[in-house]
């Protein structure tokens, strides 16, 4: 109840631009992430690229409000509470001992969403993703792409915002990494800003439409993707990018 | 070794014909170890999860403190139960010393940090795998730990029949706080205990083969649970 129908732009709901301001994170006094400001708009499709162990998930868990950062700050629209409506898909997905219905309708469940409603919301959610013959499956017995999907689908019928994925293809065969992919464009579609973190250069190729690159806990670069590709403009990128094979 | 097969034999024929001295002690085992199941249960679930799943100050002592109460000594237990519920004990008034009610109090005590440590555990190392994906979804951390009980429901029970079994396994205990009252508060391992230093050996044998047979089944029980539940829920 009380969800909006027509969706809206993403823009016109003042949540962004997401702004990171002067942001820190350590752990156990080792800076993890350091002093990034960015500032993120609410059109474009975002990836976050880098090396194992540039702070791309600790960025994104940030972001989410998963961590708490040790310095700076990060506003939506201006303001500092972080929005509602958004959800995240980790790199391993995690279910719960129930049906892959049911799962789906936790989510809505946290959210307060009634229960007739969750789970109509939550059928068509496994339909979007193309698993509603497997709706009444136990979830953990699925296999990882379908799970990886699950994940999307239990993102996805939060109507989210905007939709943090971290990794979400790294454990996956290249037919479930397209799949995955898919679904992600498809939300896309649908008005949500995907912010995601991959290191796989090809999927960044398919999915981005601007990237941020980080390298060592910094953000280097802030570039449209079509620039990137053609050429990034700090040293580091390159770098990667020479390093990286560039899959499929 | 003729008295003991005969003993055995005769002990064979009271399980099968339901003597109905047999059958009494067996029950009121049964009654008392499930009812102190049920507390401990009760009790010890929610404890176990808050300390897995909870943020608060002496987490590791309560961990630490809960671990080595698994092994309280079952006579300690009857012991100080006995002189909370003696006539000159605190709970003197409630004149409950020697009756089943006493039992089941002390068997509650006794297996409650058991239920508590090992339920714990489990809902500790599900948390550990839970915790980001929950948290992002918006559950609070009780909402969490409830719904980690539900998830983990099926290794939940084998600590619940772990508990069970010593309930239903242990003497030191009811035998203070009963007092082995012939068709009062006679169970089965305090009349094994009697019985046995009586020289009536085919009673005994023949409570002693139920007791093993129970601890036998819960153990199977617990297998096939969670053989069951990985087949089913992965």
């Amino acid at each position: 109840m009380g969800r909006p129908t027509l969706r809206l732009g993403t823009q016109a709901s003042g949540l962004f631009p997401l702004e990171l301001r002067e942001l820190s994170f350590e752990s156990h006094g080792t800076p993890i992430i350091d002093r990034v400001s960015l500032a993120i708009d609410g059109e474009r499709r975002t990836v976050i690229l880098g090396a194992n162990g540039a702070g791309k998930s600790v960025l994104m868990r940030l972001m989410h409000g998963l961590l708490e950062p040790s310095g700076g700050r990060i506003t939506w629209g201006g303001r500092p509470q972080r929005p509602r409506a958004q959800a995240m898909v980790f790199q391993r997905p995690v279910m719960l001992r129930t049906s892959a219905l049911k799962n789906v309708a936790y989510g809505l469940k946290l959210a307060g969403v009634g229960r007739d409603e969750r789970l109509s919301r939550a059928g068509a959610a496994l339909a979007r993703v193309g698993l509603q013959h497997l709706a009444a499956r136990p979830a953990r017995v699925l296999s990882g792409g379908e799970q990886q999907r699950l994940a999307l689908a239990r993102a996805w019928a939060l109507e989210p915002k905007v939709l943090f994925l971290d990794e979400p293809t790294a454990n996956l065969d290249p037919t479930a990494t397209r799949e995955v992919e898919d679904v992600i464009a498809d939300i896309a579609l649908g008005g949500a800003k995907i912010i995601m973190t991959t290191h796989n250069l090809g999927q960044a190729r398919r999915l981005a439409d601007e990237i941020v690159f980080l390298h060592r806990g910094r953000v280097v670069e802030h570039t449209p993707a079509e620039e990137f590709f053609r050429q990034p403009r700090s040293a580091e990128a390159a770098a990667f990018m020479k390093g990286e094979l560039p899959w499929f | 070794m003729d008295t003991l097969s005969q003993s055995f034999v005769t002990a064979l024929a009271l399980v099968a014909s339901f003597d109905r001295e047999l059958s009494a002690i067996v029950l009121l085992s049964l009654k008392v170890s499930l009812t102190a199941v049920l507390i401990a249960t009760a009790v010890g679930l929610p404890l176990g999860a808050a300390i897995a799943v909870g943020r608060f100050r002496g987490q590791q002592t309560l961990t630490v403190i809960l671990n080595g109460l698994m092994g309280l000594p079952p006579v300690v237990v009857g012991l100080l139960v006995y002189l909370l519920l003696s006539r000159s004990g605190p709970l003197g008034e409630a004149d409950l010393l020697f009756t089943p009610t006493a039992m089941i109090v002390a068997q509650a005590i006794l297996i409650t940090p058991i239920i508590a440590s090992l339920g714990r555990q489990v809902v500790e190392d599900a948390w550990r795998e839970h915790k980001e994906q929950l948290r992002s979804l918006g559950a609070s951390d009780w909402r969490a730990a409830l719904t980690l009980l539900w998830d983990t429901r099926f290794s939940l029970f084998t600590a619940v029949l772990a508990g069970l079994g010593r309930a239903a396994a242990e003497v030191g205990a009811v035998m203070i706080v009963g007092g082995n009252i012939d068709g009062v508060t006679r169970v089965m391992t305090t009349t094994i205990a009697l019985e046995t230093s009586k020289g009536d050996l085919p009673l005994a044998l023949a409570l002693g083969l139920i007791l093993i047979a129970l601890v036998l089944l819960l153990n199977a029980a617990a297998y096939m649970t969670r053989q069951w539940a990985a087949r089913h829920y992965g």
